[in-house]
Parts: C-alpha cells; structure tokens; sequence
C-alpha cells in the first residue's frame, strides 16, 4: 500500500525486489544445530568463574562485609566489593555501580554486596556461603502508594529532582505534566465521566537466556568483554567507568543474545567479571542464575494510575486527565513520563492533561520493558474508553475512529503527528471477520488501542565489498529478532545484488563507530537507514569507477539493477557494467570500495496498533483462557514481514502473560516470593491460541522505505483489551493486574 | 570431595568424563564435553532449554545428575542433524521463523522431535501440551506450533 507522497526520507517507491520477501534468516542453521554461540557457551584458557553475595534484606545498613573464610577457601582467586570499582561517579553512572555492588545500604532483596572467583562455579557458590555480613535492619516499602504516603520510610534522601511539587515524600523523585486545552469545559461539556483508579504489578521481561558475561581485564587497564546485551557500545562506556578504565581500551563483543525486550540495556554482571578478572589476573565468566535475574534485574515497574474521561452520548471525547504513579525501584527513572505521553496518544483530544510521578522503593531497578510505561497506561485509559462505550451503547472501534490521532492532531505531550497510522488499524480492525464471529457463554470481547514512540538513536553501519561482487556489512546493533535478515534485504535493494551475497556481521566495538543500544524498536528504523545509506555511498564510488573506465563524467552514471549505466543517450553508448566487473578491478581502479553511514536520525516515526481479543473466564475457578487473538498494527513498511508477524505475536503473548498472570509478589519482609519459573508463571504453550495478525503499511516519511519500528506498539494494547475482553465475561470492571484467578473470584463475588 | 568416572553415550559416540557428584547432566554436557547447545534458562525444569533425551526419554538435563548418565543414550541438539543434511523440523523451523532470539530452539527441537517419534500425527493441542514445557518469550508459540504440525504432515506423506 504504497499510498503516500515521498517524505522528507521516504523515497515513494511502489515495488521492491528484496524488501518485504520472506527469507531465510542468516543465523537460522546456527541456531537449529545448536552451535549459535550466546552469552554463557563462551570458554577461555585458564577461566575462573564467578559467583555474587547477595543481600537477603530490602532495606538495611551494611555494617561489615568478611570475606577473610570465603578467600582462605581452596580455589577462591579473587573477592571484589564496592572499594574495588571507580570513585567519583555521577549521575546514571553512579546509580548504576550503585544497583550492581552496593555501597553502605542494601536497598532490596537481591541487592549485590559482594563478587568472587573460583576454578570452579562450585568452589565460587561454595565460597558465596562464607562471606559474613553485619546488617542493620531498616524499615522498607515495596508498594508504589506505601511508598507515597508522609511515613514511608525514606529510601535514599536527596534524589528529589526540583520538578516535583512541593511537599511530596522525598520517594517521589521525578514529575512530569503535560497536556492542553481547558479541562473544566471540557468535563462540562460531557454527557458522561468516568474515574477509575488501576494498579499494575511489575512483570519481568523474562528472556530465557540469563545474563552472561566473560571478561578479561589486565592491570595495564586493557579489556575484553564478551556479553549477551542489546548494546555492546553502552556496555563498553559504562563498564570502563565503573572499573575506571578509558573507553577505547574496553573491547567488548556481543554474543548471540537470547531475547532481551529492554531488560539487556544494562549491566549487571559485566563490571564485576572484569574487576573480579583485574584482581585475579585471570579471564572470569559469570552466569546468573534464574532467581538472581528475578530478584535483582530490572522487571518493569508497578503503578498506580487514576483516570478520568468524559464523552458525549454520541461518542465524542471532550477531556481526558490521567495521573500516573510508577515505582522504579531504589532508584530514580521510572518510566513514569513515557506513561503519561503514551496514555492518551491514540486520542485527538481538545482538553487533555497527564501527569507522571516517578517513586523509588525497596527493589530492584527497574529496567526497559517493551516500550515502558506504555502498556499499563493503555491498560489505564483503554479501560475506562471501554467502559464509556458500554455505558452509552456505543461501538468501541467506531468510537475510537471518531476520537482518532491522524496527520496533523496535537498529541498531549506536545508534537503535532506526521503521517501516521491508526485509523488504517482501525479500520483494519473493523472490517476484520474476528469482530464479526459469535461469542459463547462467559467469553467477552476486547477491543483497545496502543501506541509507542519509536527511536532513531545514534547509528553507524559500514559495509565493504568483495571482489568477487559480494558484500559485508557491519551493524552494531545486536540482533534480536532478525535485523540482520532485514539489514541484507535493504542492502540487496540498493545495490541490486542477491540476499544470499551478503552477509551481515553485529561487529565488536572496536570495529565501528557508537552504536546506541538496541532498543526503541530502532534497529530496522534506524540501522536499516544507516545500510540503505552505506550502500548508497557504496554505490556511489562504484558509478566512480565505471565513469573513469568509460571516460565520462560520474553525474553521467546511474546504478540500475546491480550495474552502472551511462545516465542516458547524452552519456554515451556503454553496456551496463555490473557491481562484480567494478570489484574485480577496483584494486587496479583505485582500492577497495566501502561504504560508510554515520548519524542520528530523528524521523523514527511513531507507531499504533489495535488488538482484538476473546477470553472465556470459568466462573467456577476464575480462569481466564484466551480464545482468539488478533494483532493488527502498522508497519510502516514490512521489511520482512514474517518476522514483523513473530513481532506481534510476541508482543501480544508477554502482555497476556502480564494482564492475566505475571507478578512481581513481595512478602511482608520486602523479600520478593516468586523467583523461579514455576511461581514467576510466563504463558507456555498450552495457554494461548494461535495469534492472527494483520500488518498494516502507512509509510513513515522519515525513512527511505517508511519503515516504522514494530518491536514495541504489540505489548501496549494487550492489558487493555484483555481487561476489557475479561470485564465483558464477568460483567465486572477489573482494575487490577493480574487478573488472577484469586481477584476473579473475588470480583464474581462482590458481584 | 572426589569425583565419579562415568562412561556413557552422547549422540552415538561412547565418551568418558569426570563429573563432581553436583554437577548436573547439563553442566558435564556444557562444561566437560564441549555441547553447548543444551541451554541452562532456569535450572529448576520449569523451562525446557536444557532438554535432551535419556534412552529415548525427555529430560530435563538441569535436573539429572551428571552420574546418572552411566550406561544411557543421551541424545542432544548437536545429534538431531546427519552430517549436513538437517532433520525436517530443523530446516522447517528456519522456514517458519519458529524461533526469533534461538536459545529455547535447542530443546524445543528435542522436545518436538522425541514428540513426533512417539506421535507422528499429533493433534494443535498435543503439540501444544507436549510443548508445554519449554517456554519460548519470543514468538508466542504460533510458528512453533506451526512448523511442528506442518513438519509431521509432511514427514508422514514422505513415509
């Protein structure tokens, strides 16, 4: 559907070659043979391995750490605590040494204290066991309200950013407020308002790959680092800091990586491996274990929203006003903002308002979840749109359309949209025959809309050819659901050679320039502009070396499938010279040919999707099993559009698991009680059904193809329309995540 | 403490190893044998990534003891190819895009393989239960299940 004007970026071609066929991946026999190297299959000459002293407190004062019987244990080479990494750290830096080896205080259960190295992961658990710590107590708080409240015990004083208002507990460290319009006339004009409190629970990301790290580091202030991570280039810059080496000096190669979705952005194990291999003079690997990840990796946060929406009887919107309270963890950033720019996104709303609290508690710091903040605010808004909508006898699809963002709508948080998506997904959902199938007894439908920014994100891609008309290409951007099929695909259109001659290599730090950490659904945005554009100077040297070979001007020479040709009949009378005639001779022509991008693009373009749900609940048990799923999205344009469909899916299947199961559960001592697969319960096959999708293609006009990134919008509509499926089967409306079967049966009851 | 000679088989071949009486099935396979392939997710059996066959049987290899292994037939993902020619679940996962980050893929393919030897004409919801026991965070499912069912119609028609 190549409907749209060319963009700024967008070049408005109406077919292509390569983009939007579905390929082989080039990892793919790597990965069914097992052979796919990932953060813990690495191995070096002489390796220890490394094991972490944990505090089993959610608050209390380290008073003295001995480690005097863990380093007499035979095979123990080295302990590290919080005196052998960098001083003087500022900012994010310092918050982030602090969250991977405490300083005075343990702030949660699971909070790093100290690191040891052994010949064995034995002797290393072994050695764990005799490392004596003095605590005080302190008292704690986990819940994001308790946390609010005048007599919530103080986590860290002094973290209070001067936005927020006046008289707020030192635990609220951030505000953000926006919107527009005038609130008063707007509820005035209303036929019906609703306000509704909700809570969220905080869920794991749960890749099923922990984190692993084997580093080298050597007293003359030189590194090696091999990880799974979505950024090996933040890696580097923030493990040189926190060890106090210089950046350049830190090589740091990504593995294979096992699934991330935002909870790969950080470090955890990387500093201590290298500090633990400085003092031991020896390479160090260490391997989380599940329940580590669990307790002391960043699950997304909880929050605690209050919304309140007036509509008229005919379904339009006159005012819309959220307030979202998300709990970071001991630390500040929650993604409280995002929440609120993302709540009221899909809406056109001439009276809007959305304020964020960002609340620090006793746990683990919260890290990127698949478009953070997002999800529980739809789950938030969505909710209550549903609920008007049942209340006035509305339809819930034909009301959102009537409400719709398009092109030129100011959003609350300021911008004022480009070409954009959702009324396509709309009307993709409307005309879908999901909504016209009958529902049985106790099932209800659910309908909610998502949306999410996009990022575009500093990117450097370097490509090279080979002389027998082959090319390489360098991203930095870890692969974590394809990029590097999609990257060859964009590649091939440009240079007009096949799929198969390229290969497409994640390169180490050393290699290539900064490349921003693979998240923000960026990678096939922005790393694929970047390779349309290392290409394209590629291409441009080729026209070179065809021009001088024909003794014409080079602005003479045009790059039409794969060959040079003369521009036109005024160019001369040349045969077309494919790439492989130029790089046969281009050591004899003027060396090798390369082509190199480097920038920071800003047209990511945001991105919307519409689900659609049917779930049965068992009044008997309050079960919920989810009967029909169908993710309609924009894609902008479907590099490959298999893999845009597996990002759907993906997305929609964690936010099942978030909407109907998963919790973070913290006992009153602040330790936290589920930290194994079995009791943190993530959807296994048997619990869903097959996820139909539906990709939509409205170009973004700020990428050459109009890509749109797709890795995050899946997860923002699910909670919502679930909720909303739910609340149609019980006939209750369910405010709180999970919908266990506990809170259904207690919901049936109050009934 | 001492260690335990075991001699057994892995994918066909007869191979010794000394193993620490803790150490499990899959810590030998990964750290004295060289077969990474067999993933450690969770080390409690709750996810399936370590999964392997013991004398035809699927197991979890994280919750074996390494000394077990005396006198079995472990089978792993390194074994389910001949030479180069892939098994037709391997070669109809890459066609699916069954698997987006890879590290659950190794014991989903044991896991299905051991299924369609037992069921060659297995049901959506056999597949779905056999599967149940390996948790995948990437796709949810759908082209697993998918390329598992057209991978038995398809290995059935070819027998």
């Amino acid at each position: 559907m190549a409907l749209d004007k060319p963009g700024e970026d967008y070049e408005g071609r109406t077919s292509y070659t390569h983009v939007g066929t579905r390929v082989d991946r080039p990892d793919g026999l790597d990965k069914v043979t097992g052979r796919a190297k990932f953060g813990a299959d690495a191995h070096a000459p002489g390796m220890l391995h490394g094991a972490i002293v944990r505090s089993p407190h959610a608050h209390a004062k380290i008073l003295k750490i001995d480690t005097s019987k863990a380093e007499a244990l035979a095979g123990v080479k080295a302990v590290v605590t919080r005196a052998d990494f960098a001083t003087g750290l500022e900012g994010e830096e310092w918050n982030v040494l602090e969250n991977v080896m405490a300083s005075d205080t343990a702030l949660y259960d699971g909070h790093a204290l100290a690191a040891i190295a052994a010949t064995s992961s034995l002797i290393a658990r072994d050695a764990v066991k005799l490392v004596e710590v003095e605590y005080e107590l302190l008292p704690h708080v986990t819940d994001v309200d308790e946390a609010m409240k005048p007599d919530a015990p103080v986590i860290r004083a002094g973290q209070q950013s001067k936005l927020v208002p006046e008289g707020m507990h030192p635990n609220v460290v951030n505000y953000y407020e926006g919107g527009h319009g005038d609130m008063d006339a707007g509820f005035a004009e209303a036929d019906l308002v609703i306000e509704r409190h909700f809570t969220t629970e905080a869920a794991h990301q749960g890749y099923i790959e922990p984190h692993a790290a084997l580093a080298t580091l050597g007293a003359d202030g030189k590194g090696e680092l091999w990880c799974c991570t979505q950024g090996h280039f933040i890696v580097q810059k923030t493990c040189a800091a926190l060890v106090g080496i210089d950046t350049s000096q830190l090589r740091v190669t990504a593995s294979e990586i096992g699934g991330g979705f935002g909870g790969k952005t950080t470090v955890f194990l990387e500093p201590l491996a290298l500090a633990l291999s400085r003092k031991s003079n020896r390479p160090v690997k260490m391997v989380m274990s599940r329940s580590e990840i669990l307790r002391a990796t960043g699950p997304t946060s909880s929050a605690s929203m209050d919304i309140k929406i007036g509509m008229t009887k005919d379904g339009r919107i006159t005012a819309g006003k959220g307030v979202f309270r998300l709990q970071g963890g001991a630390f500040p950033d929650a993604p409280a903002g995002m929440a609120a720019e993302c709540s009221f996104a899909p809406y056109n709303l001439n009276a809007v308002s959305i304020e964020g609290y960002e609340v620090m508690a006793n746990r683990p710091k919260q890290a990127a979840y698949r478009a953070p903040g997002s999800p529980m605010a739809a789950f938030a808004v969505e909710s209550v749109v549903d609920e008007l909508c049942k209340a006035l006898e509305l339809d819930p699809i034909e009301t959102r359309l009537k409400n719709a963002s398009r092109e030129g709508t100011k959003a609350a948080y300021g911008p004022t949209w480009d070409r954009i998506g959702l009324v396509e997904c709309l009307e993709a959902a409307q005309a879908h025959p999901h909504m016209q199938a009958p529902l049985r007894e106790s099932e209800g439908r659910g309908v909610a809309a998502g949306f999410w920014f996009n990022h575009g994100g500093e990117t450097s891609v370097s490509l090279a050819l080979s002389e027998d008309g082959t090319a390489q290409i360098s991203v930095g951007t870890p692969d974590i659901g394809g990029s590097r099929a999609s990257m060859a695909l964009m590649a091939a259109e440009i240079l007009g050679i096949e799929y198969e001659n390229i290969r497409v290599t994640v390169a180490d730090t050393a290699t290539l320039g900064y490349n921003d950490v693979s998240h923000g659904s960026r990678v096939t945005y922005a790393s694929g502009l970047a390779t349309i554009n290392a290409a394209k100077d590629a291409v441009g040297k080729l026209c070179d070396r065809a021009a001088q070979r024909w003794g014409i001007d080079p602005e003479a020479v045009i790059w039409e499938d794969g060959c040079a040709k003369p521009a036109g009949p005024n160019a001369g009378q040349f045969d077309p010279m494919p790439l492989k005639e130029i790089t046969q001779r281009m050591g004899r022509t003027g060396g090798p040919i390369s082509g190199h991008f480097e920038a920071t693009p800003e047209g990511a373009g945001v991105s919307f999707g519409v689900h659609i749900v049917d779930a049965h609940v068992d009044r008997e048990t309050g079960k919920t099993s989810i009967d029909r799923y169908t993710v309609i999205q924009d894609a902008g344009k479907a590099v490959h559009p298999t893999y845009v469909e597996g990002q759907f899916q993906g997305g929609a299947a964690q936010g099942i698991g978030w909407a109907l199961n998963e919790e973070y559960v913290y006992g009153e001592d602040g330790r936290l009680q589920n930290t194994v697969f079995l009791d943190y319960r993530i959807p296994v096959a048997s619990d869903l059904p097959m996820i139909d999708t539906v990709i939509v293609e409205v170009p973004n006009p700020g990428h050459p193809f109009g890509v749109r990134g797709v890795g995050e919008t899946g997860i923002c509509p699910p909670l919502a329309a679930i909720a909303n499926a739910v609340s149609g089967a019980v006939g209750v409306r369910m405010t709180s995540l999970p919908m266990s079967p506990p809170k259904i049966l207690k919901a049936l009851k109050e009934q | 403490m001492s260690k335990i000679h075991v001699t057994t088989k892995v994918n066909g071949d007869e191979v010794e190893f000394l193993c620490d009486p803790r150490e499990t099935m899959l810590d030998v396979l990964r750290d004295h044998l060289n077969l990474t392939g067999a993933k450690e997710g969770c080390g409690t059996g709750d996810c399936g990534a370590c999964s392997v066959t013991v004398d035809g049987r699927l197991v979890c290899s994280c919750l074996m003891l390494g000394a077990e292994a005396e006198g079995k037939e472990i089978a792993t993902v390194e074994g389910i190819a001949n030479g180069e020619a892939l098994h037709p679940l391997q070669t109809k996962f890459i066609e699916y895009a069954a698997l987006q980050c890879g590290i659950c893929t190794p014991g989903i393919l044991v896991a299905a393989k051991n299924l369609l030897e037992r069921e060659p004409d297995p049901t959506e919801e056999q597949v779905r239960y056999w599967l149940a026991g390996n948790l995948c965070r990437c796709t949810g499912y759908d082209k697993i299940i998918r390329a598992v069912m057209d991978t038995a119609a398809d290995m059935r028609e070819a027998s």
